[in-house]
């Protein structure tokens, strides 16, 4: 854990990517081999299962450093994370080992399988043969949320320069879904394994948002519109029979959408589309509310399959034939889908996105307006000419959202923030007047500047009237434009609305709480949007 | 009527008619130190002890302002007054305050540790003692002072081999000159910004022992000074004054950069804990020590604080001041 702990450090305290990179590729080239494959699941989020419940650990934590429960309930949300405040809470180590990390990770996969008193033992062991560092981390593992200032993109860079490969390689490499208690250093890295290549999905490609005038991105004649779509990113993959599903976030969801498997029957063997997962209904892509209900769920009840039947809408071909097509431009890549999905059945679970046409960037403004009418959440531009790259690129791809809806309304609640906003406010509950009662209808966390949040973490600490463990009633004195994507009607909430993606677009010092807006002004909007 | 009173004002006596660091214009103040939320502007009389007062003429100006040594008794009016040590920055007192056989202490800001360079901490038996909570959660523990001079001299060190100037942000009054004496003067020049080059000035001149240093103005030649630090106030990271270096890595000196997101929000590259308050076991044993039934909780985690000192058997309560703007705590401390 030692060698780990000193890679979180030199990670963790320095801002410059080629320090990080650095570090991360030393260690690729000197750590055991076991540790390497480790650290690189833990950097892309496949980490062991949780192995203790979080309530336990802060009971224990409590209990070992001698101070009432309470006290650690109150100093957690101030540190912003449990791993580290239970690190800082605990006694100072009085022994010391030196187990690498697989050590640990081995350890905490087989702690699932233990009665809680040894799991206790155990845990309690480890506080106290660790330093602060290697506790943070060790808790890390226990706790499972593990995000340290490392992206995917700077591992793929260090593992490339560690192995020699070239980074899109060694990313699509670690793509899919390998278990790092079974693959190998070289199966990792090196290997051609047809059986693990069958399943493994393509880096997505992702675009930026576009906050330009469209006349900026030159000859209209060069890029292709579409609707982006207000679904779930998924790569479809037909290989060798068999068919597979995957997120955005590389997640697998073949079992989650059962009807794609039919797209076997339409679609030849050796073909990876790109699209979006929708809930599809005459002869339309529904709301992000219909599809919702699938998601979560592992198996799919018959009703919920009829009622609420998810498509693949296609905008990109990967592979055809067997072969990677990422480097055809996309004009080539666009012609050969449409003859792949142009023609297929009604009944087919796969559909092509259509284009949009324009010839004149005004026209396609006006186009974009009418989005949302067409369940679209904006537009997406892309270069005709490019090829599919990897990861988040500028300048071939854009989204053209439209510009979000707005609504003011009052903070009526606060709470602290996690990680960097540790020791801020920063996740706060709105309301909107019903006649002269104030109705929480949403909670925001973003938007806000650091000198903003600081601003009103002082505002608060000063104007709090009321305690629920961590959460803060305030006064109700400061109005808020509040930004989202959408809104739907939803019997879970009070005031009977959900907002979609809702967040701070604006500190109204100008408007008395007076002036903020009605859940009348809210139900009009849920009648013309939602 | 209680030796000490809370008034809109600030902390007041009524039998000797003065305030202790008041936030109002008022005749007469007592002050615990220099920092800037408890010697303000504006008051009719002064009164601190020999060794803060140099700073203070140096911050407000030409104000009048009457000196006490440590220890030594004043009467005022009917209360009996001394100043003792609080150990935070060089001339920091606790004010102690006798009316009719009651004992008061307000402690201003303390900690408990010694660095070199403050009178130390004294504990002062008394009857009502006014604490403050900076850092008063159990995840605030201090490492000695070596410790952390060895990390930030490892730092430099690295900065240094690698040709780059080493930007250390801390508070000009108490941090800074504390940071300085566990500086490893073989490494490289210790340059200072000039607000903190002025507070060395005044202690030099009352003759406080102080590391030798270069103000870092605007005449400076940059390229004469290889491998150095520079220590500068917070705001003054990362300003344009500070890319006239060149190459550089930035860090901070605070107690918040115990907490790993507060350091990344704050911090640039590296941040040291370190602190001129005390941390949860010295406010802890100051508290002990000073066998006080009565706990007044200023600045800082009042509410969680109180709590666990009623639930320990004390006397505790809130009590609002204006010590410590958040702001300006986040940076000072």
């Amino acid at each position: 854990m030692k060698r780990f702990a000193a890679l979180f450090n030199a990670i963790d305290q320095s801002t410059k990517t080629t320090v990080k990179v650095a570090a991360l590729t030393d260690y690729f080239l000197t750590a055991p081999e076991e540790d390497r494959i480790w650290t690189i699941a833990i950097f892309s989020g496949r980490r062991p299962k949780r192995a203790v419940n979080s309530t336990r650990l802060r009971e224990w934590a409590a209990e070992v450093a001698g101070i009432p429960l309470w006290l650690f309930e109150e100093a957690y949300p101030i540190v912003g994370d449990l791993a580290e405040t239970i690190a800082l809470v605990l006694p100072l180590p009085d022994t010391d080992t030196d187990h690498g990390l697989s050590h640990w990770i081995n350890a905490l996969r087989n702690l699932a399988n233990v009665e809680e008193p040894a799991r206790k033992d155990f845990v309690l062991e480890a506080w106290r043969s660790l330093d602060t560092t290697q506790r943070f981390l060790f808790n890390k593992l226990l706790t499972g949320g593990f995000r340290v200032g490392v992206s995917q993109k700077l591992m793929t860079r260090a593992l490339a320069r560690a192995t020699g490969k070239n980074e899109a390689e060694m990313a699509h490499r670690l793509m899919g879904d390998w278990d790092p208690a079974r693959i190998t250093w070289a199966q990792l890295t090196v290997d051609d394994d047809p059986a693990a290549n069958a399943s493994r999905p393509y880096p997505f490609y992702l675009a930026y948002a576009f906050d330009d005038a469209p006349e900026s991105l030159g000859n209209p004649e060069d890029w292709q519109a579409e609707w982006k779509w207000d679904g779930i990113r998924g790569q479809l993959i037909l290989r060798d029979g068999a068919h597979y599903v995957w997120s955005r976030g590389e997640e697998l969801m073949t079992d989650r959408f059962p009807e794609l498997a039919r797209a076997l029957d339409f679609i030849p063997n050796g073909t990876v589309l790109d699209g979006e997962l929708l809930a599809w209904g005459d002869g339309a892509p529904q709301s992000f509310n219909a599809l919702q209900k699938r998601i979560g769920r592992k198996t799919v009840p018959k009703k919920l399959l009829s009622e609420a039947p998810v498509i693949l809408y296609a905008y990109d071909l990967l592979e055809w034939g067997g072969v990677d097509y990422r480097q055809e431009p996309l004009e080539v890549r666009r012609a050969t889908l449409e003859e792949v999905c142009g023609n297929l059945p009604t009944d087919a679970p796969v559909k092509l996105s259509p284009t949009v046409p324009f010839d004149a960037w005004e026209h396609l403004a006006d186009q974009r307006a009418t989005a949302r009418a067409a369940q679209a959440e904006g537009l997406m531009l892309k270069r005709r000419d490019s090829p599919y790259l990897t990861g988040r690129k500028k300048g071939d791809w854009w989204k053209w959202k439209l510009d979000p809806l707005t609504i003011d309304a009052v903070m009526i609640y606060a709470q602290s923030g996690h990680g960097r906003r540790a020791n801020l406010f920063t996740d706060f509950t709105f309301a909107v007047w019903n006649g002269n009662d104030l109705v929480p209808f949403t909670k925001a966390y973003s938007g806000l500047t650091d000198e903003e949040f600081r601003k009103i973490t002082a505002w608060v600490k000063k104007n709090t009237q009321q305690r629920f463990g961590p959460v803060r009633q305030v006064t109700p004195e400061h109005v808020f434009e509040i930004a989202f994507e959408g809104i739907q009607a939803s019997s879970r909430h009070k005031s009977g609305v959900a907002l979609r993606f809702p967040r701070m677009s604006r500190w109204r010092h100008d408007k008395p709480i007076q002036e903020a807006n009605s859940l009348d002004d809210l139900n009009e909007m849920l009648n013309t949007y939602g | 009527m209680a030796a000490l009173t809370f008034t809109p004002s600030g902390i007041y006596c009524p039998a000797g008619d003065f305030y202790i660091d008041p936030w109002k214009p008022v005749d007469r103040a007592l002050i615990t130190h220099g920092h800037a939320d408890h010697a303000r502007w504006g008051m009719g009389h002064y009164l601190a002890t020999d060794i803060a007062a140099p700073v203070m003429r140096h911050r407000l100006g030409d104000v009048s302002i009457d000196t006490v040594r440590y220890g030594e008794t004043r009467r005022i009016g009917g209360a009996t007054v001394s100043f003792h040590p609080a150990g935070h920055v060089p001339g920091s007192a606790q004010i102690r305050v006798e009316v009719g056989g009651e004992v008061w202490v307000a402690s201003g800001d303390y900690k408990v540790v010694g660095d070199g360079l403050s009178t130390p901490f004294e504990p002062v038996k008394c009857h009502h003692f006014i604490t403050e909570s900076t850092f008063g959660l159990p995840v605030f523990r201090w490492q000695s002072q070596d410790v952390i001079a060895a990390q930030i001299n490892d730092w430099w060190r690295g900065c240094a081999a690698n040709d780059k100037t080493a930007f250390l942000g801390c508070y000009a009054l108490g941090k800074a000159q504390r940071l300085m004496s566990m500086l490893d003067p073989d490494i490289g020049p210790i340059l200072t910004h000039t607000a903190i080059e002025n507070t060395n000035a005044v202690m030099r001149a009352q003759g406080i022992p102080l590391a030798a240093t270069i103000q870092a103005g605007g005449d400076l030649v940059h390229k004469d000074h290889p491998g150095a630090i520079v220590l500068a106030p917070p705001s003054a990271l990362g300003s344009a004054w500070a890319r006239k270096f060149g190459p550089q890595e930035t860090a901070f000196a605070s107690g918040w950069m115990a907490v790993r997101g507060i350091r990344r929000r704050r911090a640039g590259d590296r941040g040291f804990v370190i602190s001129d308050h005390a941390d949860w076991s010295g406010l802890l044993s100051a508290i002990r020590e000073t066998g006080a039934e009565n706990i007044y909780v200023t600045h800082g985690y009042t509410d969680i604080f109180t709590r666990y000192l009623n639930e320990q058997g004390w006397n505790a309560q809130v009590l609002q001041t204006e010590f410590g703007g958040e702001d300006a705590e986040e940076d000072a401390a």
